[in-house]
């Protein structure tokens, strides 16, 4: 098969990944483009939770991008990308996949998830920011969850407009201008019964406009929802060096690589048992040097003595550490 | 799969199944409560044979531990517990778990979906059913009770919000020493007040925020253990009368070596993929210390652990009464 590869070494952010081949590609708006991804065996793909993205590879890069579906045993997994002139490059690059391309995807990752307990779901999103409210969309309406939809979008440039009214009829709320959204989310947020979540994805300004308001009308925090992509896993960190001191060797660690993946391949043989930064097994002396602490086993006061390194999670806030190794 | 015996072991003859898979929880001669998280699936080789190379394990007794949990349902359904909102948790262990079974064991179960219409088939069962994803009428006995009528584990269901993880669902027939009928609706933090030691050093919060952290499809087990007599897996707080009172007699039964048990529980951590919960699965294996015993490696490490155990967790397991008897046997033998 001749497929167009989009890179050649897989991304550390996309460990554990998926090489899916492109199965369709639709144009939402002049745009928006919809891609979807399938097994090249058209298998299966893993299921995911609502308001889920992909990590998406491309040359040297790697974006994140929500997933639309309801995540139920998927054949496909669907993404809707604006195109940005002058972004990093991310956006063109998925603009510029056709029908059999061959792209490096992460397992879905969960940061949005819907409440399960909520009694309502009120779902608040604009532009681009559709996607992942989409995804609850349609997984409330499989489980018969109540849900409704404020979408903001200018007319004729909105992606997704017939699902949306397909899927939540007269729960769907469409404004195409700030002042009557100001006013349909006056009243939502102060018309809801009890028990009901908030969801919101669109630009930052957008969302904490959203969310400021609610807020003032009292609102508590554990309600409301945004999308925040950064908050699903660790960073790759930055790069530093480690010094073994009784070893008398020093070595890279690089960004997106761990401490403890370094110390292996070097032929240390260090205990480890859960390496993400529970067991406390990992332990390692620090003799020089502040570690950036990631671990949930050390204590406070324990991070702050800065004589210890769990080195499967944590890095440095040094350019070099020195360890008693 | 071929297990080499080591040569330590005392018997000349191969050790029976039981012992060979049984997972032997002290790697010292000193416990105390940690959290022993490690990846699912690693395997994990004792002095008798090794354990651990899969999610579900089907073993000899698979079909006299389903019908005990059958019976145990039946005389007290609230050791099944599903909260509504739990409901699509649980269809998603059902596709989650019964595809994992029948990859382990492709001889004897099979499991196909075509859209929402999924067909399971166990021939150990002699069973072959359809159902609906997502429809309870679709399978008779609720999807809870037919998932737990299929593997030997016992099963908790959390939900996570407002930065906690509650136990909102569960199918529990084989606790050792509580009960899910009590505890659901709690907040993981309640549920592990009453362990001594474990607020203090804070390993319940630790085991919680990783836990909280745990992304879709990702696997993690531990291992807990305690000491039961005779081989009753159903010893919830429900039926304390019927298994309590022995706790004070056993220490001078001369039966004690064949009627003390080590019970070890294999717990699986893992993010449901779909509802994003968090599945618990306790797989609760017994073995007589009369069989420890027979691997001397065992018989050393477990005598010294319970000579050495401190009293407050001793007190807290229910074994303060007869560890000493035990400790006694295994460290004479």
């Amino acid at each position: 098969m001749t497929a167009t590869a989009l890179q050649t070494k897989v991304h550390p952010a996309l460990e554990g990944s998926l090489l899916l081949e492109v199965t369709s590609v639709r144009a939402q708006t002049n745009s928006i483009t919809s891609i979807s991804f399938g097994h090249p065996l058209g298998e299966q793909l893993p299921s995911y939770v609502p308001g889920s993205h992909l990590v998406v590879q491309y040359g040297t890069g790697a974006n994140s991008y929500s997933l639309t579906g309801a995540g139920s045993a998927p054949t496909e997994y669907t993404i809707s990308v604006l195109r940005v002139e002058d972004g990093a490059g991310g956006s063109l690059a998925m603009h510029a996949l056709s029908v059999g391309d061959r792209v490096q995807v992460s397992r879905p990752r969960s940061a949005f998830a819907p409440a399960a307990t909520a009694k309502h779901h009120l779902l608040i999103a604009a532009g681009i920011g559709i996607t992942p409210v989409l995804s609850h969309a349609r997984y409330a309406a499989e489980w018969g969850a109540s849900a409704s939809l404020i979408y903001v979008h200018r007319p004729g440039t909105g992606a997704h407009v017939e699902d949306a009214r397909e899927l939540l009829g007269s729960d769907l709320t469409e404004c195409t201008d700030r002042n009557s959204f100001r006013e349909v989310l006056t009243t939502k947020l102060t018309t809801q019964k009890l028990g009901t979540h908030l969801y919101v994805c669109g630009p930052t300004d957008f969302m904490d406009s959203v969310l400021e308001q609610a807020r003032d009308l009292g609102w508590p925090k554990g309600l409301l929802h945004s999308e925040a992509f950064s908050a699903a896993a660790l960073d790759d960190g930055q790069p530093f060096a480690v010094n073994l001191v009784r070893s008398g060797v020093k070595l890279d660690v690089p960004a997106g690589v761990s401490l403890l993946e370094t110390l292996e391949s070097a032929g240390l043989n260090i205990p480890n048992m859960c390496r993400k930064g529970i067991c406390g097994e990992c332990a390692a002396p620090v003799l020089r040097g502040a570690p950036q602490h990631r671990d949930l086993y050390l204590t406070d006061q324990e991070k702050a003595d800065n004589t210890t390194i769990m080195c499967c999670v944590s890095r440095s806030l040094d350019k070099e550490l020195e360890l008693d190794l | 799969m071929s297990t080499a015996v080591n040569d330590k072991v005392r018997d000349t003859d191969v050790l029976p199944e039981r012992i060979k898979h049984f997972p032997f929880p002290f790697s010292g001669d000193i416990y105390r409560y940690s959290a022993n998280v490690e990846p699912c699936g690693k395997v994990v080789t004792t002095e008798a044979g090794a354990w651990g190379g899969r999610l579900l394990h089907v073993d000899e007794h698979y079909l006299a531990e389903l019908k005990d949990r059958d019976e145990v349902l039946d005389r007290d359904p609230s050791r099944l517990q599903v909260l509504p909102h739990m409901r699509p948790a649980v269809w998603d262990a059902i596709s989650t778990l019964l595809p994992a079974l029948a990859e382990e064991y492709p001889d004897t179960m099979s499991f196909d979906r075509e859209g929402n219409i999924c067909r399971w088939r166990n021939s150990l069962q002699d069973l072959d059913v359809e159902f609906t994803f997502g429809d309870d009428d679709s399978l008779p006995m609720g999807p809870l009770r037919f998932l737990g009528s299929q593997i030997q584990d016992d099963l908790v269901f959390l939900d996570q919000r407002q930065d906690s993880l509650w136990l909102d669902a569960g199918v529990v027939t084989f606790a050792a020493d509580w009960s899910v009928g009590f505890d659901v609706g709690m907040k993981f933090m309640e549920v592990h007040h009453p362990v001594p030691r474990v607020t203090e050093e804070k390993i319940a919060s630790r085991a919680e925020q990783f836990l909280m952290r745990l992304q879709p499809g990702e696997k993690y087990r531990r291992t807990n253990w305690t000491l039961t007599i005779d081989r009753r897996l159903d010893t919830s707080t429900e039926t304390y009368p019927n298994w309590a009172h022995d706790r004070v007699t056993i220490a001078d039964d001369p039966a004690l070596p064949d009627r003390l048990h080590l019970r070890v529980e294999i717990q699986h951590m893992i993010r449901l993929p779909h509802s994003g919960a968090v599945l618990f699965m306790i797989r609760s294996y017994l073995l007589p210390l009369r069989d420890i015993a027979r691997v001397p490696v065992w018989r050393e490490n477990m005598g010294r652990v319970l000579a050495e155990l401190p009293n407050d967790m001793a007190e807290y397991k229910g074994i303060i009464h007869y560890r000493k008897a035990a400790s006694d046997w295994l460290l004479a033998n």
